[in-house]
C-alpha cells in the first residue's frame, strides 16, 4: 500500500541550511551548499569572501546556517581558511573541518594567488569553489571561469568572452596536493560521497562545483539542475577526481557524449551564438573529452 | 535548525548589539513564499515518494511529513524544478491568486 | 636576563613571551629577521606556535585574522610595501575587533626602492583603527610587544609596534628579557568569549546595512577612547612587576623648558642629546618624545607643552599637500580657547636621511628666531 512505503531519501535527512535566505529562485549555489554541509556536518566552519553566498546567508545579524561562517576580504577565502584552521589547532581543536567556500571570481582571479600559496603548503583546509561562470554578486560581469562565447555584461554580445575557461582542476592538479573533484549540482550523491572523502583526508583537498545560475544565465528558473545534468552529460563539465595531481579517476564515463548545443540553447547567455561558433565550441569539448579519456595531461 | 517562529532581530540602541559583528538570529524570520508568483502543487495519488523533489528543493522547502513531501508556502520561492524534476510528473505549478 | 639583540629580535621576543599561538608572515627587508628567529624559535619548540610560512603581507594579515578569530593569539610583523600591501586588511582587523599586534618596521615607501627608515609606511595606516607605538629602543620594543598584547586583548582592538628600520631595527642593544613567568603572570592567555566554534555558531561580518554599521563604529571608537586610561594603567602594573614603566608620552625636561622638541622614533632619543647639550649652553630645551600615536593622546600632549613658549615638531614623514603628520595632530591638539604656544613644523630624515644632533640646533636657531612659525613646513637637509 502507498501509505505505507517510506520516502526514499538518498542523503541524510537533516538540514544544516534554513529557509528563509536571499538566493535567487532556482540558485545552484544553494543546492552545492545543501549538499556540502550534509556530508561534512555541523562541525565545520566556513570561510566565505565577496560571493553570492556572502549574501545568501543573510544581513546581519541573521543568518541562516547552522554552522559558523567567517565572511572575508574578497581575495582570502584561502588564506582566512588556513590561518582558522591554525588557530583551532592551537586552541586544541583538531576536529572541526575548515571549509573556504567561494564563488568562481574569488577562486580562478582574485583568490587564485592566496589558493595556490595555501595548496603550495598543503595546508589542512577544503576549498570548495562554487561555480556560476561569472562575477554573479556583483551583476553577471565575467570571471576567468566564464566559458567561450558567453554574454555578461562586461563581455557584451559584440564583444562576448572571447577566452576558453579557465582550468581551474588543472591548476590545482599541478600543486600535487591530496584530492581534487569536480561535482554538479545535478548528481547530489556523487557530491555528497565526495565530500565524506574528502573529509578524511588530511591536507588541502579542492572541490570544483557546477551551480547553475538563472539570473546570470538568463535561463529558466526551473532549468538549473537539468541544466547542471545536461553540461555532465555532455562533457562539457565532467565529474572526476584527482588524487595526488596524478591519478585521475573518471566518475562517469559517458558512452555517448550528448551535443552542447541543446544546453546552449537553454541559455539566454548563449543565444547569439551562430552555427559555426557552436560547432568550434563543440570540437573543443570533443577534444577535451578524448585527451581526458585517453588520459594524457594537461586535463 | 529551521525555527519558523524566530523573529527579526532589532537594536534599539548600541548597547544592545553585540561588540563583535555577529549573527544573533535566524534568517528564518524572512518568509520568503512572499516571493513567488507560481507555487508547486503536488498531486499525492500520482506521487512515488521517490524523494526528488525533497532532494533539488534550494530552499529548501519541501520537508517530509508523514512519508509524504509537503510544500512549506511560506518559504518556498516557486522555481519550479521539483515540477520540471518529478520523474512522475505529479506536481503542477499553479498560478498565484492574489 | 641580560641579552644583547638587534631591535628585529627584540619583537621576535616579545611575541615568544607573550606565547602568541599563531604567526602568519611573508618576508620582507628589514623585517626578516624577526620572522627568521621566530621560525627557529617555532623549530627548536621553545615557541608553541604553528609559522604559517603565507605568500604575501595580504594574506599574512588575513591568516592572522583568520587565526584571531579562532581565538588564538596571533602576531605578525612587516614593513612598508608590505604594509601597504595588507591596508584592506587593516581596516579588517580593526572593525572584526580582532587583538592582532604586529611589529612594523619603518622603512620608506617606493618608489624609487628604499630600505632606510621614514614613518610614511605606518602614518598612511593612521586611519585604519589599529593602535599604533612608536618605539625608541630595543628594550622598549620588547616590553610594548607584551603590553601591546594585553591592551589589544581587552579592548578588541589591534595593535601596531612601530621602530626605525635600520637605525633600530638592525641595532644591538643590552636589554633585560622578561622572565616568561613573570610575563605568564602578567598577561593571562588569550580567551574570547566569541569565537569561531560549532558549539556556538554565528555568522562574523555579514553583509551590514546602514541601520547597524554606525552603531558598530560608533562602538569601535568609544573602546579606543578607553585606550589611553588603559595604556596608562597596563604601564603602572607592568612597572610594579618589571621595573620599567612605558607611557602614552615620555617627555624629557620638559617642566621648565621654553622650547620643546616633540619627536618619535630612534629620532626622539637624539633629541635627548640635543637638549643636554642646548642646555648647556644656556638654551632651556626639552624633548616630548611621542610614544602612543594612535588613539592620539591629545591631553597629555596639552599638559606637557601648555608652559612651554615654543614647539618644535619633528616629522620624519610628510602628508603630501599638507604637512608632517605628528605636527597636524599636535597642533590639533593645543588648539582651542585655552592659550598654547606656536607650533613650528620640520620635515627631515625622508627615505633614511640621517638624522643628527645637529638637525635640532638647525631646528632650534630657526624656531628661536622667529615669534611665530612663518610657514608649515620646514625642510631640515634637503640639498635645495
Amino acid at each position: 500500500m502507498k501509505k505505507e512505503k517510506k520516502m526514499t531519501l538518498t542523503l541524510p535527512e537533516e538540514e544544516l541550511m534554513s529557509c528563509g535566505h536571499l538566493a535567487c529562485q532556482g540558485c545552484g549555489a544553494t543546492l552545492a551548499m545543501r549538499y556540502v554541509l550534509k556530508a561534512l556536518g555541523q562541525k565545520t566552519v566556513l570561510c566565505i569572501p565577496a560571493c553570492c553566498w556572502a549574501v545568501i546567508d543573510g544581513a546581519f545579524p541573521h543568518s541562516s546556517l547552522d554552522v559558523p561562517i567567517y565572511h572575508c576580504a574578497f581575495e582570502t577565502a584561502a588564506s582566512t581558511a588556513c590561518g582558522v584552521k591554525a588557530g583551532l589547532e592551537m586552541v586544541g581543536d583538531r576536529e572541526t573541518t575548515v571549509v573556504a567556500w567561494a564563488g568562481d571570481g574569488g577562486t580562478f582571479d582574485i583568490g587564485l594567488q592566496a589558493l595556490s600559496g595555501a595548496a603550495e603548503r598543503n595546508d589542512d583546509i577544503i576549498y570548495v569553489c562554487y561555480d556560476n561562470e561569472a562575477y554573479m554578486n556583483t551583476g553577471i560581469q565575467r570571471s576567468s571561469a566564464t566559458p567561450y562565447g558567453a554574454w555578461t555584461t562586461t563581455t557584451p554580445v559584440k564583444f562576448f568572452k572571447n577566452q576558453p575557461k579557465k582550468d581551474i582542476v588543472a591548476i590545482m592538479a599541478a600543486h600535487r596536493i591530496p584530492y581534487i573533484a569536480t561535482g554538479s549540482v545535478a548528481y547530489p550523491e556523487d557530491l555528497y560521497k565526495k565530500m565524506k572523502k574528502a573529509k578524511d583526508i588530511k591536507g588541502t583537498r579542492f572541490v570544483h562545483i557546477f551551480a547553475p545560475c538563472p539570473t546570470g544565465w538568463k535561463s529558466r528558473p526551473d532549468d538549473s539542475v537539468k541544466l547542471a545534468r545536461m553540461a555532465v552529460q555532455n562533457g562539457l563539465f565532467p565529474l572526476l577526481e584527482v588524487e595526488n595531481g596524478e591519478k585521475i579517476t573518471l566518475n562517469l564515463k559517458l558512452k555517448e557524449k550528448k551535443p552542447i548545443k541543446d544546453y546552449l540553447r537553454l541559455q539566454g547567455r548563449f543565444r547569439h551564438l551562430t552555427e559555426d561558433q557552436m560547432m568550434a565550441m563543440q570540437a573543443e569539448v570533443d577534444a577535451r573529452w578524448e585527451r581526458l579519456v585517453g588520459g594524457s595531461r594537461p586535463l | 535548525m529551521r525555527d519558523k517562529n524566530a523573529k527579526k532581530v532589532v537594536f534599539h540602541s548600541e548597547r544592545e548589539m553585540p561588540t563583535m559583528i555577529i549573527s544573533v538570529g535566524s534568517q528564518t524570520y524572512n518568509k520568503t513564499g512572499a516571493w513567488r508568483n507560481i507555487r508547486p502543487v503536488i498531486e499525492l495519488d500520482k506521487c512515488l515518494k521517490c524523494g526528488i523533489c525533497w532532494k533539488f528543493c534550494p530552499e529548501p522547502s519541501i520537508v517530509i511529513q508523514d512519508e509524504w513531501p509537503v510544500v512549506d508556502y511560506d518559504y518556498c520561492k516557486g522555481c519550479g524544478i521539483c515540477a520540471e524534476e518529478c520523474p512522475a510528473k505529479c506536481i503542477v505549478m499553479v498560478a498565484e491568486e492574489k | 636576563m641580560k641579552k644583547v639583540i638587534m631591535g628585529n629580535h627584540a619583537l621576535s621576543y616579545g611575541a615568544l613571551l607573550a606565547r602568541a599561538q599563531v604567526i602568519a608572515a611573508y618576508p620582507i627587508t628589514p623585517q626578516t629577521q624577526v620572522v627568521e628567529l621566530l621560525s627557529e624559535m617555532c623549530a627548536d619548540k621553545i615557541l608553541d606556535a604553528m609559522f604559517i610560512k603565507v605568500e604575501s603581507e595580504h594574506s599574512a594579515m588575513a591568516a592572522c585574522i583568520g587565526a584571531s578569530a579562532a581565538g588564538a593569539r596571533t602576531f605578525t610583523a612587516t614593513s612598508a610595501q608590505g604594509l601597504a600591501l595588507m591596508h584592506e586588511m587593516l581596516h579588517w582587523a580593526s572593525g572584526g575587533r580582532h587583538p592582532v599586534v604586529m611589529g612594523n618596521i619603518n622603512r620608506a615607501m617606493a618608489p624609487g626602492w628604499s630600505i632606510w627608515t621614514d614613518q610614511n609606511d605606518s602614518l598612511s595606516q593612521r586611519d585604519t583603527g589599529w593602535m599604533q607605538y612608536y618605539c625608541s629602543s630595543n628594550q622598549e620594543v620588547v616590553d610594548t610587544v607584551i603590553q601591546a598584547f594585553k591592551v589589544s586583548e581587552q579592548l578588541l582592538i589591534p595593535g601596531l609596534v612601530v621602530l626605525d628600520a635600520f637605525a633600530l631595527s638592525h641595532t644591538y642593544e643590552v636589554v633585560d628579557i622578561p622572565d616568561q613567568a613573570l610575563v605568564d603572570k602578567f598577561l593571562p592567555p588569550f580567551q574570547p568569549e566569541i569565537r569561531l566554534t560549532p558549539s556556538d555558531p554565528h555568522a562574523f561580518g555579514g553583509l551590514t546595512s546602514p541601520d547597524h554599521y554606525f552603531e558598530l563604529r560608533y562602538k569601535l571608537e568609544r573602546d579606543m577612547e578607553k585606550a589611553p586610561a588603559l595604556i596608562e594603567e597596563t604601564g603602572r602594573e607592568f612597572k610594579k612587576i618589571f621595573g620599567r614603566s612605558l607611557d602614552l608620552v615620555d617627555p624629557y625636561l620638559c617642566d621648565d623648558a621654553e622650547l620643546i622638541f616633540v619627536t618619535s622614533g630612534t629620532a626622539g632619543y637624539t633629541a635627548r642629546v640635543a637638549v643636554d647639550e642646548l642646555r648647556k649652553e644656556g638654551l632651556k630645551a626639552g624633548n616630548l618624545r611621542m610614544r602612543v600615536f594612535r588613539p592620539f593622546p591629545f591631553a597629555r600632549v596639552r599638559e606637557v607643552v601648555a608652559k612651554a613658549k615654543k614647539v618644535a615638531v619633528l616629522d620624519r614623514n610628510i602628508s603630501y599637500g599638507a604637512h608632517g603628520i605628528f605636527y597636524q595632530e599636535v597642533k590639533s591638539a593645543l588648539y582651542g580657547p585655552q592659550p598654547s604656544p606656536p607650533v613650528f613644523g620640520f620635515i627631515a630624515g625622508l627615505g633614511g636621511r640621517d638624522i643628527t644632533v645637529d638637525s635640532f640646533r638647525e631646528i632650534s636657531s630657526y624656531t628661536l628666531a622667529r615669534a611665530k612659525p612663518e610657514e608649515d613646513i620646514v625642510w631640515i637637509g634637503v640639498k635645495r
